[in-house]
């Protein structure tokens, strides 16, 4: 068994989140996708951490959780208040921005 | 005395400007107005005249300085002006016949209601014409020059509502700027060859040979365009016989007396240039030999009494502009037809329009016919005029044509028989054509007919403040020549200005004379053989090629549409096309491509949160390729 | 457990690591197809949930027995319950559908992901990863212990400021969700004028299963006059386009009941043969599309009924 495993399965689990996140329409999906990307860097974190025989590379997963954490907060609070606004939690709903 | 030279100019300037802006208060008074601003000009006229009487002959150049207008370094234009004989000729002239054109405007423009700003037009015009002669310098001469095209323009298109009227007035502009520009290239080369253009510096310059005669070729032909298009001479005629859709007291003052001989003023005056080029002389002559018999066989063919005496003007001052041309032989008897014809015709338009006022405005004399009855007055001053003009011994006319006949055999030689017998064509041609005018207006049968609103039409005799310019311009025409003649009283006044010179002339004077009187005879005789015994048709017959050419004006406006208008036409749909297809094609283009390329640019900014994390990814990737490549490398 | 322990402390991975990764990896990969690939936002999370799991089993086999235990404490346990609260708040909507609005959106995506695959892929197989130097030392005097001498020495400071992040976080969320009332709550009274102004339902809405013979909430009730009612069914089932439809057949057998019962007590049959209100609005109930054609008729249905209808009877007996 060697660390390429792993680390081919991070990639792999990183790129169909970030598919994830540019086809869904849903927020909460798209969320979803996110943490699926942010969790397959931690796998890869961990298979780092062992492979070079000390934990920072586990402290770095465990920054990442600790963020990964807030972030989620933070952004299903702000999809419940986009919901609330345009009844919609579709993120193409929110194109303010366009001509 | 000098002083009083800007007060000729001062009292019409004045009646313009207080005409013009005084609004409708002034309304009526306002002819009133600027016939007494008129008359005071000519009353100041007689007073330099006198004075300058009282002089010696070699003392008689006023010169007045008012200011310098364009000082710049050896650049020095003045408002100055200078009164010798030639310009008080001028003067004289002008005033005289345009108080009496003022006054009989009076009664001619009663029942139009912008009388008011047509005696502003005619004083402005006044002051532009008088300022023209009495320029010291050739750029101020200019200002006067342009001042009487602006006049002429607006006095042309004073029926503005006409819409023939309003071309006509845009013809005669924009054929007076060709000559125009004539003048304005003639005052700059003078300006780059002696550096300056005042009259007293530029023509002694002239005169000892200060510039080789190439130069003073060119200045001459360009001086001759600017006399062509100012007086209506072939090749820039065409404008003439349409500005007769003005007033006829403007036809009979600015298109008959004055202003279209300005071009004849700017040749004679500026002979010592002309003697210093040969060639531009024969041009001159040319043109007016040309011009003299082509106004002639217009005015044969026309049934429009006004354009039938435009017709004359133009073969009239062709004879002014031959005589002009043949240099200090024929110079001062130029000036002496100038001044007779500006009385002659000026009487002669005066009756044309008292028959028109008559007859509710119709022009066409063949629907006139045995009017010596009802208007008697007008007969008889018409009828002066016209003996006149044709050179009746006698009357004015024959003293000046027969001295310009004479001085066209005197330039010697074959030239000389050629023009002496153009003129002598002319002569008859005159006789021809006049006569033909005075049977058709008032002899014969009555062969009025109701205008196009049904109206009868019920001749009448003009009133009185028509009537007495008519008589006074009549007087001048029978005395004028006559006390010109008298003791060569007129020779001796120009000639210190002009010169005079005796050409080896091979036929006497009384030979000349004999001759022009049988030609003018056998040219009554035609015509009366032609209208006076036989009834004359109500419509012009079709008649053959000559006629109907010369009713067209001899094809002057096709010609000019054949060679200016198209060529200009198609230069022009040339460069529009050029224009849209390759200079607005390259600007369009590259603004298209721009365009396209943003519009498409633009759709990359959706707006949609998931279209920027593609590229977010996209770029993400490219970044890793390019490290990698980077690593690998 | 112990068994994965000790694969983990080995320095050399065994065949039974090897085994357990090419089990529970194609599953993980399975799950995060299925986050991105199910309809439902529910199915999606749970499928997310899994490959957590999974994820999770994989650190304790990389000897990040804290991590793992943290992974399924929070993701799966904290995380992924606050995003099925979210979603039970915002409920179902379009945004479910799986069909692309942006044009080329897919194209360019599947471009995206497979060339960061391809590029991650390549960039792992260059990269001299070398084999595991393993966790014995590190882990000598435990996961833990190794994990929180280094957090509160080498990265102490980090870890305060993590600390503050969350703080602020949890205030921002709050923050945000919070919504400050400018205005007085409506009473009761007010609420009930407004509705009359408005012009909305009045009379509480119709019971599903009514009339019906049947008593499924996702059944319509049907109208006096036949016509199965829509509004009777819960919005929510109508959203979502699980409204079942009223049979044919028991939409005959309530006309003929009528009949009968006419027949019976000798009165003119006023009930007019039972039409479906497709008919007068061709409208599918079964689909969302329709729905809110099949409203407005309902509606109007019901304000011709309140002049003469059972229903307008039945409103004056309420009052």
């Amino acid at each position: 068994m060697s660390p390429e495993n792993y680390l081919h399965l991070a990639a792999l689990l990183f790129t169909i989140g970030a598919c994830g996140v540019l086809v869904r329409r849903n927020a909460i999906v798209v969320f979803m996708c996110v943490e699926l990307m942010l969790n397959a860097g931690n796998l890869a974190l961990v298979a780092f951490s062992r492979m070079h025989g000390n934990l920072d590379g586990q402290i770095m997963a465990f920054f990442v959780m600790v963020v990964a954490a807030a972030e989620v907060v933070v952004g299903l609070a702000i999809i419940v208040m986009l919901y609330r606004s345009r009844h919609s939690a579709s993120v193409d709903d929110a194109s303010l921005m366009k001509l | 005395m000098e002083s009083l030279i800007g007060l000729l100019l001062a009292p019409p300037l004045l009646g313009a400007a207080v005409l013009l802006l005084g609004g409708r208060r002034l309304d009526r008074v306002g002819h009133w107005i600027g016939t007494a601003l008129a008359a005071t000009s000519f009353a100041v006229a007689v007073v330099l005249f006198a004075d300058l009487l009282g002089r010696d002959a070699g003392d008689r150049t006023l010169t007045q300085h008012l200011y310098s207008w364009i000082p710049v370094g050896g650049f020095q234009a003045d408002i100055a002006f200078r009164l010798d004989q030639l310009s008080m000729t001028f003067v004289l002239l002008i005033t005289s016949v345009g108080t009496l054109i003022h006054l009989y405007s009076v009664g001619y423009m009663e029942h139009d209601e912008r009388r008011r700003r047509f005696f502003g037009y005619l004083n402005l015009f006044l002051a532009a014409m008088l300022l023209l002669v009495l320029a010291d310098n050739y750029l101020l001469l200019y200002v006067g020059w342009e001042g009487v095209g602006l006049a002429s323009f607006l006095l042309i298109g004073f029926w503005q509502h006409k819409p023939s009227a309003a071309t006509a007035a845009k013809k005669a502009f924009v054929v007076n700027r060709v000559g125009d520009i004539g003048l304005a290239i003639a005052i700059l080369v003078m300006f780059t060859t002696f550096g300056t253009f005042a009259f007293g510096e530029v023509l002694p310059a002239a005169a000892e040979g200060g510039a080789t005669e190439t130069t003073m070729t060119l200045i001459g032909l360009m001086l001759l365009l600017a006399a062509c298009g100012k007086s209506a001479q072939v090749p820039l005629q065409s404008w003439l016989g349409d500005a007769m859709e003005g007033p006829t007291p403007v036809s009979a003052l600015i298109h008959a007396a004055t202003m279209v001989t300005a071009g004849v003023y700017l040749i004679v005056r500026s002979g010592a240039i002309f003697e210093a080029a040969p060639d531009a002389q024969t041009a001159v002559i040319v043109v007016g030999a040309v011009t003299l018999i082509f106004g002639a066989i217009v005015g044969c063919a026309k049934d429009d009494i006004k354009k039938a005496l435009a017709g004359s003007t133009m073969s009239q001052i062709g004879y002014m502009m031959l005589a002009a041309g043949l240099g200090p032989i024929g110079f001062v008897f130029a000036i002496m037809h100038l001044v007779t014809h500006g009385f002659f015709k000026a009487g002669l338009f005066l009756g044309a329009g008292s028959v028109m006022h008559g007859m509710n405005d119709e022009v066409d004399m063949r629907r006139y016919g045995g009017l010596r009855r009802y208007m008697p007055v007008t007969f008889v001053t018409f009828g002066l005029g016209y003996l006149a003009i044709i050179g009746f011994p006698y009357l004015s006319g024959f003293f000046s044509k027969d001295e310009i006949i004479y001085a066209a055999f005197g330039r010697g030689g074959a030239q000389g028989w050629i023009l002496g017998g153009v003129t002598l064509l002319g002569a008859g041609l005159t006789a021809y054509y006049m006569t033909r005018i005075m049977i058709l207006t008032f002899f014969g049968e009555k062969r009025w007919q109701p205008d196009a609103a049904g109206n009868e039409p019920h001749p009448h005799e003009s009133p009185r403040t028509m009537t007495i310019p008519m008589i006074v311009l009549a007087v001048g025409s029978v005395f004028a020549g006559f006390l010109f003649n008298l003791n060569h009283a007129f020779v001796d006044w120009l000639s210190p200005v002009t010169g005079i010179a005796e050409g080896d002339s091979p036929v006497s004077h009384l030979t000349v004379s004999i001759a022009a009187t049988t030609v003018m005879l056998i040219g009554v005789a035609i015509a009366w053989l032609q209208y006076g015994r036989r009834p004359v048709p109500d419509h012009a017959p079709t008649g053959r090629w000559v006629t109907r050419a010369a009713r067209r004006d001899l094809l002057q406006d096709d010609f000019n549409h054949a060679a200016f208008v198209l060529p200009g036409n198609y230069l022009t749909r040339g460069l529009v096309y050029v224009d849209h297809k390759l200079v607005d094609g390259v600007v369009n283009g590259t603004a298209a491509a721009f365009g396209g390329l943003s519009g498409r640019l633009r759709r990359v900014q959706n707006g949609y949160a998931r279209s920027y994390a593609v590229s977010m990814f996209g770029g993400a990737a490219l970044l890793i390729a390019v490290t990698l490549l980077m690593r690998a490398v | 457990m112990s068994t994965l322990t000790a694969l983990a402390a080995e320095t050399t991975t065994s065949g039974g690591e090897a085994a357990q990764f090419w089990i529970l990896a194609p599953i993980a990969v399975a799950g995060g197809l299925g986050t991105v690939l199910m309809r439902r936002a529910v199915h999606s999370a749970l499928c997310l949930a899994g490959t957590m799991i999974i994820l999770a089993l994989f650190y304790l086999a990389n000897g990040a027995y804290f991590l793992g235990v943290v992974q399924i404490v929070v993701y799966t346990g904290a995380v992924m319950m606050l995003f099925l609260f979210v979603l039970m708040l915002v409920g179902v909507s379009a945004a479910d559908s799986l069909k692309e609005t942006l044009k080329g959106q897919r194209l360019l995506a599947a471009a995206c992901g497979l060339g960061l695959g391809i590029l991650l892929i390549a960039g792992i197989g260059q990269a001299s990863v070398g084999s595991f130097t393993g966790l014995a030392e590190a882990n000598a005097n435990g996961n833990v212990q190794g994990l929180a001498s280094l957090l509160f020495t080498r990265y102490v400071v980090a870890f305060e400021v993590t600390g503050v992040l969350l703080t602020i976080a949890a205030v921002g969320a709050t923050l945000l969700t919070h919504r400050e009332r400018i205005e007085r709550n409506k009473s009761q009274r007010e609420q009930a004028e407004e509705r009359v102004r408005s012009g909305e339902q009045l009379p509480p809405l119709p019971a599903p299963g009514v009339y019906a013979r049947h008593n499924a909430v996702d059944i319509p009730g049907l109208l006096p006059d036949g016509r199965p009612s829509d509004l009777s069914v819960n919005p929510t089932l109508r959203e979502r386009g699980q409204v079942r439809e009223v049979h044919e057949q028991a939409l005959a057998d309530l006309a003929a009941i009528e009949r009968r019962t006419a027949e019976y007590q000798g009165r003119a049959v006023t009930v007019t043969p039972p039409r479906r209100a497709g008919d007068a609005a061709p409208a599918d109930t079964t689909t969302g599309a329709g729905d809110e054609r099949a409203h407005d008729a309902e509606r109007a249905e019901r304000d011709n009924g309140r002049d003469n209808g059972p229903d307008a009877a039945g409103e004056e007996a309420r009052r």
